[in-house]
């Protein structure tokens, strides 16, 4: 028999959101379990760092299950999830999604040699131990992520040649005065700025090859000036961010325009399940973090509590529709893809081949198109981008990562109508 | 400075900091290249968070597991021969 796990509340993710869910829950709640995929609690934004709100969550009543995601549910008040290859049942009353989100890349030609990274990739990397001083790096994409990663790689060390945001100017500098609303970000910002004084900062401008014949070696960016090749050892290029909404989905939730569809206390369409964070909208962590501790006061069934936060995740919302259109992408962005290059990196599936067919559901099934380990998370949302057709991981099956047979094993004793 | 702890990649020994992952060793033992694609490319780790699948390797003779969400344990050995 698969171990068992019984909680009053069962939180999936440990970022900002996830941690701030448990909290706000844990002050009433005996039995509140978090798990996350990650070995440690933090999320991509925290990972292997100390802060107030990690800190926090050890203090809690609230249990973390690190290494441990969560593949399925398994109809009201049961998941699966996989921890050392092993399979875990966790029975809840109340489950909070807190999936977070995935960085958007789009595939350039070259981009499959080693070198090329996410942008939050590398940082995730360089957290997770890679050596980064003397390296040369060129940030690139879009969004206000790539100067925190820019900022955090120049801290470790990294020799940062350029950072090549693809927004105009003029929009950054309308959002920027949309900054005196917040003071807090304020400082960030010019934090940031100090940090990296003296680094090239482009923009409108953005990768369109990588150049190098077993690794990156160099960088082709497009700039307003001309194109120019730039040497580097690795490229940290991200588009922004994509919502993590699998599990959502397969939970029965709706979901609309790629977002996970919530009520003002971030309650789903599905009885008994919330989420919060970036599954609901890309706005950064402040967002995350009041949306975590609404949801986490609604499944606790403190109402007054959750209502009292309501404005200030408003404002937050707010800040959320400034940044998205600040850092919208520019049409440009759809022929960086050439017909020869790959798209679909499990299955080697090229953008020619990966087109031949007008729906995701095809590609699938006549190119091998997204069928591979990352079941598309990848290439999915690039070839949204790039066609305009609906990206086939909303309508994901179980399990929503590759598992163990033992653990598809277990979620068939327990439940064999659904997988 | 952090405690090091001494890993094997294809066979040869690393020294990672303690509580790096198995592909900040792998990327430390040589290009970084994890697995071999379908079609015989050398992939390395693109997403860092688990998502992307491309930084597969045999961990303590598990195949397919994902380095970036490994962490180094003293003696882990790590192969990324076997695609």
């Amino acid at each position: 028999m698969p171990r068992e796990e019984r909680c009053h509340i069962l939180i999936v993710g440990a970022g900002p959101a996830g941690i701030a869910a448990a909290c706000a829950a844990a002050e009433t709640c005996e039995n509140v379990i978090v798990l996350d995929d990650n070995p440690a609690p933090g999320g991509q934004i925290w990972r292997g760092e100390e802060n107030r709100w990690i800190g926090r969550l050890r203090a809690s009543r609230a249990r973390v299950c690190g290494g441990t995601r969560a593949v399925a549910p398994l109809g009201d008040g049961a998941l699966l999830a996989e921890q050392q290859n092993e399979p875990v049942l966790f029975y809840y009353e109340k489950l909070i999604l807190a999936t977070g989100a995935r960085e958007l890349f789009l595939p350039i030609p070259g981009w499959t040699l080693p070198g090329v990274t996410g942008a939050g990739g590398l940082q995730a990397l360089v957290h997770g131990g890679l050596p980064i001083i003397g390296k040369r790096v060129v940030v690139a994409g879009s969004g206000p992520l790539l100067l925190a990663v820019a900022a955090h790689l120049r801290g470790r060390g990294a020799l940062i040649s350029a950072i090549a945001e693809q927004a105009p100017m003029v929009r950054l500098t309308c959002f920027a005065t949309q900054l005196w609303r917040a003071p807090g970000r304020i400082a960030q910002a010019s934090g940031l700025a100090w940090t990296l004084r003296g680094v090239p900062r482009l923009t409108s401008s953005w990768p369109i090859a990588v150049l190098g014949d077993t690794r990156l070696k160099a960088v082709r960016l497009h700039a307003p000036k001309g194109d120019r090749e730039i040497p580097c050892d690795y490229l940290a290029c991200g588009f922004g961010l994509i919502p993590n909404t699998e599990f959502a989905a397969l939970a029965g939730c709706q979901i609309h325009a790629g977002f996970v569809a919530v009520d003002e206390s971030q309650r789903t369409t599905r009885d008994g399940v919330l989420c919060a964070g970036e599954p609901t909208g890309i706005g950064g962590v402040d967002r995350s973090l009041l949306e975590g501790r609404i949801a986490g006061y609604t499944a606790a069934c403190r109402r007054d509590d959750a209502r009292r936060l309501f404005p200030a995740r408003r404002r937050a919302h707010a800040f959320a529709t400034e940044l998205a259109r600040a850092f919208a992408l520019r049409d440009e962005l759809k022929t960086l893809a050439q017909s020869d290059t790959i798209v679909c990196r499990c299955e080697d599936i090229t953008l020619a081949r990966a087109i031949e067919h007008d729906t995701a559901r095809g590609s699938r099934l006549h190119a091998r198109c997204g069928m591979g380990a990352c079941q598309g998370r990848v290439c999915g949302p690039a070839l949204q981008f790039i066609t305009g057709r609906a990206d086939a991981t909303t309508h994901a099956r179980p399990p929503i990562f590759p598992v163990g047979m033992s653990t598809l094993a277990a979620a068939r004793e327990e439940n064999p109508e659904r997988v | 400075m952090p405690e090091m702890i001494a890993v094997r990649v294809n066979g040869r020994e690393v020294q990672v900091a303690s509580g790096s992952t198995a592909a900040a060793a792998v990327m430390i033992a040589g290009d970084g290249a994890c697995r071999t694609s379908v079609s015989g490319e050398p992939r390395a780790p693109l997403c860092g968070m688990g998502i992307c699948f491309e930084c597969r390797a045999t961990v303590n003779g598990v195949a397919h597991t994902r380095t970036c969400q490994e962490l180094c344990e003293p003696g882990m050995v790590i192969s990324t021969d076997a695609a």
